[in-house]
């Protein structure tokens, strides 16, 4: 007998007992999700309890809990794109790096020239176009992360090389990028920009102008593009062939779905969001073009991905998943900062939640099916 | 049926019954087996042959029932255990490691050790004992990935030796096998049967079983429904229990009447297969293409549909002309269904909705936008019409039995309203109620429906099982070694004349 045999008892709809309808209960996706927030609440409460005289719960605490998964998050729903269409990008790091510095280098360009009394003059333009120039560094910044993504994608599809390796290799060549465009040094541009603001703290700020954002603008453009990300896979042709491919690419390619297409356009959206995320962490490390800022950042983005529900063997995965798993490896580690735990400590801890989170999701699908 | 000498019989199962939830596998089996005899257990495929043998092969346990080995009884516990005690399983899907080689495949699992250390020198005799044993020349050194699917089945049948086998369940074995590697196949068996080993011969080719066996044992819808000696009974009787009821009534049938011309493809010429193809089909026909494994069928739809590349010849689909991408047939009106369900023809973690909806996702919602409420309605529509057996239509692909996979997958053509319908093997693996209802729907499409506008289709249906095609189909043609033979009228063919002509002992005319 072939796997299919151990079927469900063909029903109707009406499920009639209750283990019947516990089952059905259990796979809803609402219920689905309820288990990644219960998790996170168990996290959350863990810290909240044990960290000295509530720190941990302080507006301070939880706002910096936000600025801090914020770029992790970003990034993880490009990640949860690709993974959900079964495969990697161990580049996204990388990427922000690249980002990171790029728009960093914009803000700094700079013409210097020899006055007639023989010195020199540095004109910044930042200086002369301060409207124009902090906008075009944004572009460049996410462009280049577009760009770098369909690199990815390309490869991919191009060369039929599988994307672990090829992400691999664009790894290291991002990096390289990065740092050879600043030129192996920090870029500190010459003045700060609004660019530098976007993850400032906004309720425990001075300034109530800036209160009134109630949330910093960087987390309020990953809750835009979180929402638009799930409609994006939930209700776009393009989003269902992704989790088709994921599934069995096979079939999306015996049903007319544009395999090379679609796989090209994950990379390149997945750049896009690492791009975004490349914003706050220019901002979230001071406004510094950091060429070796975000290393190892894809670990931490895929364990969010994981961690959410998705699944390395593809067709599984959700955005909802991966902002809480975001969250879940922020607070793990910055609560374990505050708990004093040594820094191996911390870091065995994330391992082994990964580990376990993987699991329980087997468990609980098994007994769905 | 004590056996006639007196001895106890080599294998016996008695009332033995399998459950998976609310599914009866088997209920109620009795096999037995002589030794040194070649016993074919036969049945239509769902009948519960393979859940019998992974009894057997200790891959499952029983709910019930007995089992004996040479009198004593037998109750393993894993399939390493019944390989210890002499029952070795030849899979039909293969299940050698590529990447080791013939000796590690041949001793996986028994290998010769002296503490923790694998003896390389005492495996590789051994092995090259096993294959000796056998008359077949390969080296014990060779990468098993380097070998023929011939050569790869001696290798299997040398591991089932390598452990001194008392009983040798082969699974379909010819079923990825060309002419020539069966006939070796067969030479081996005599060579087992000689050498005192049983042999339980699992196939639903009656020409064979006539041929290699001594006696048969039939099941149908898990029980044992029949049996005795081969050569004292016909192919028809043993199909008659096979299938429980006169073929004919399996087959509707519905009066042709046929319309224009809606594929036609000439002198086409794949990288490897087909050779040659050319045939037209009308709406409102079933053409049938018939053939042996291997001989371009399944190449030929996917060179069709734009799977694989044309090397020469030409296609027109309706109005278009040339080569195409699945796509884009797609969009010509063309539809195909894949011979191999799991790997290529549904995306088992997927919905039932989404795998239906998946090569025409447009008008379900706002233009590139695909409304979850919008895809379950138009699911259901097709759950409702061709009786889907499921909770919902988010219920995921993968938890269906086989034959309500199958509709699935046929149910996206019908959903997707193509013209032509490319079925590869479509009621493969399926039980036979499920066949029946499989092949209404077939004629049902191919005829159209006037009074509800439903327009006739034109089905190509590649098929293995010479029946089905008879009863199904308008129109046969032959594909033998990449070539495709002239379409003729279903009523001038038999099984006997397909059968030769797949064979390339007839010149098709």
């Amino acid at each position: 007998m072939t796997t299919s045999s151990p079927n469900h008892p063909t029903l109707p709809a009406m499920p009639g007992s209750w283990s019947d309808r516990v089952k059905l209960l259990r796979q809803s996706p609402w219920v689905h999700s309820l288990g990644r927030f219960l998790a996170l609440a168990v996290v959350f409460g863990f810290f909240a309890f044990w960290v000295e005289g509530g720190k941990f719960y302080s507006p301070r605490n939880l706002e910096n809990i936000l600025r801090q998964s914020a770029v992790y998050a970003t990034a993880s729903l490009g990640m949860t794109m690709i993974i959900i269409s079964a495969g990697i990008d161990l580049s996204v790091g990388s990427m922000i790096a690249l980002t990171v510095v790029t728009v960093a280098w914009v803000l700094d360009l700079h013409v210097t020239t020899a006055t007639a009394a023989g010195a020199t003059e540095t004109v910044y333009l930042a200086e002369e176009y301060p409207l124009l120039i902090p906008w075009l560094a944004l572009l460049a910044g996410v462009l280049v992360s577009v760009l770098a993504g369909l690199c990815n994608g390309a490869a991919v599809v191009g060369l039929r090389v599988v994307p672990f390796i090829v992400t691999l290799g664009t790894m290291g060549i991002f990096r390289g990028l990065a740092k050879g465009l600043a030129d192996e040094k920090d870029i500190y541009p010459h003045k700060d920009t609004w660019l530098t603001q976007l993850m400032d703290p906004t309720l425990t700020s001075q300034d109530p102008t800036w209160r009134m954002w109630i949330l910093p603008p960087g987390v309020w453009i990953l809750i835009v593009a979180a929402v638009a990300a799930a409609m994006f896979l939930r209700y776009t042709r393009p989003g269902r062939y992704m989790y088709a491919i994921g599934s069995n690419e096979e079939t999306a390619r015996l049903c007319g779905v544009p395999v090379a297409r679609i796989k090209i356009l994950t990379y390149a959206l997945a750049g896009l969001f690492a791009g975004l995320a490349g914003l706050m962490q220019f901002s979230f490390i001071g406004g510094i073009g950091q060429p070796t800022s975000a290393v190892s950042y894809e670990l931490f983005i895929i364990a969010a991905v994981v961690i959410g529900g998705g699944s390395l063997m593809g067709g599984q995965g959700s955005i909802l998943g991966s902002v809480i798993g975001a969250l879940i490896i922020t607070i793990l580690y910055m609560g374990g900062q505050q708990m004093g735990w040594p820094k191996w400590v911390q870091e065995a801890v994330i391992g082994l939640i990964i580990i376990l989170a993987v699991v329980i999701d087997r468990l609980r699908q098994r007994e769905a099916a | 049926m004590a056996s006639a000498t007196g001895t106890p019989p080599r294998l016996l199962m008695e009332g033995i019954e399998k459950r998976f939830g609310a599914t009866t596998a088997l209920r109620g089996v009795r096999l037995e087996v002589r030794p040194g005899e070649v016993h074919a257990l036969v049945g239509e495929n769902g009948a519960g042959k393979s859940t019998l043998m992974k009894v057997l092969s200790g891959a499952l346990i029983a709910d019930a029932g007995r089992m004996e080995l040479d009198g004593r009884p037998y109750r393993p516990s894993n399939p390493l255990d019944a390989r210890r005690h002499g029952v070795a399983m030849i899979y039909q899907e293969l299940s050698l490691a590529p990447h080791l080689s013939v000796a590690e495949n041949i001793l996986l699992g028994v290998e010769p050790h002296r503490g923790p250390w694998v003896s390389r020198r005492r495996m590789r005799a051994e092995a090259s004992a096993a294959l000796r044993q056998l008359g077949v020349d390969i080296s014990p050194e060779v990468e098993v990935r380097r070998l023929s699917p011939g050569e790869r089945q001696m290798v299997e049948i040398a591991r089932a030796l390598a452990v001194q086998a008392r009983v040798v369940v082969l699974d379909e074995p010819t079923s990825s096998l060309s002419g020539k590697d069966s006939e070796k196949l067969f030479a081996l068996i005599r060579r087992m049967k000689s050498q005192g080993i049983s042999v339980v011969y699992i196939s639903h080719f009656l020409e064979e079983v006539q041929e290699i066996s001594d006696r048969f044992t039939v099941l149908r819808d898990g029980e044992t429904v029949g049996g005795g000696e081969t050569a004292r009974t016909r192919p028809r009787e043993i199909a008659a229990m096979m299938v429980g009821r006169e073929v004919a009534e399996l087959y509707p049938s519905a009066e042709p009447r046929f319309g224009e011309v809606l594929l036609d493809v000439q002198g086409l010429a794949g990288r490897k297969k087909p050779q040659s193809a050319s045939l037209a089909l009308r709406r409102g026909e079933i053409l049938g293409i018939a053939g042996l494994v291997g001989a371009g069928r399944t190449e030929l739809l996917r060179t069709i549909f734009g799977l694989d590349s044309i090397r020469s010849g030409r296609i027109r689909v309706g109005a278009y002309l040339g080569a195409a991408s699945p796509r884009q047939r797609w969009r010509q009106g063309m539809g195909l269904l894949s011979e191999d369900r799991k790997k290529e023809g549904l995306a088992p973690g997927l919905s039932i909705a989404d795998n239906l909806t998946l090569p025409k996702l447009e008008n379900l919602g706002p233009p590139g936008v695909v409304l979850p409420s919008r895809q379950a309605a138009a699911c259901r529509r097709w759950i409702d019409a061709l009786a889907i057996k499921c909770r919902s239509p988010w219920q995921s692909v993968g938890t269906l039995s086989g034959g309500t996979q199958q509709k699935v997958a046929l149910a996206r053509l019908l959903y997707a309203d193509v013209d032509i319908l490319l079925l590869d093997e479509p009621t493969r693996g399926i039980d036979v109620g499920s066949k029946a209802q499989i092949y209404r729907m077939i004629v049902d499409a191919a005829q159209g429906d006037p009074a509800t506008g439903k327009r006739a289709k034109g089905v190509l249906l590649v098929s293995s099982y010479l029946p089905e095609l008879l009863g199904v189909c308008h129109s046969i043609a032959v594909m033998c070694r990449g070539v495709l033979g002239p379409p003729r009228a279903a009523s001038e063919w038999t099984e006997h004349r397909l059968m030769l002509a797949a064979t390339g002992q007839e010149e098709p005319q």
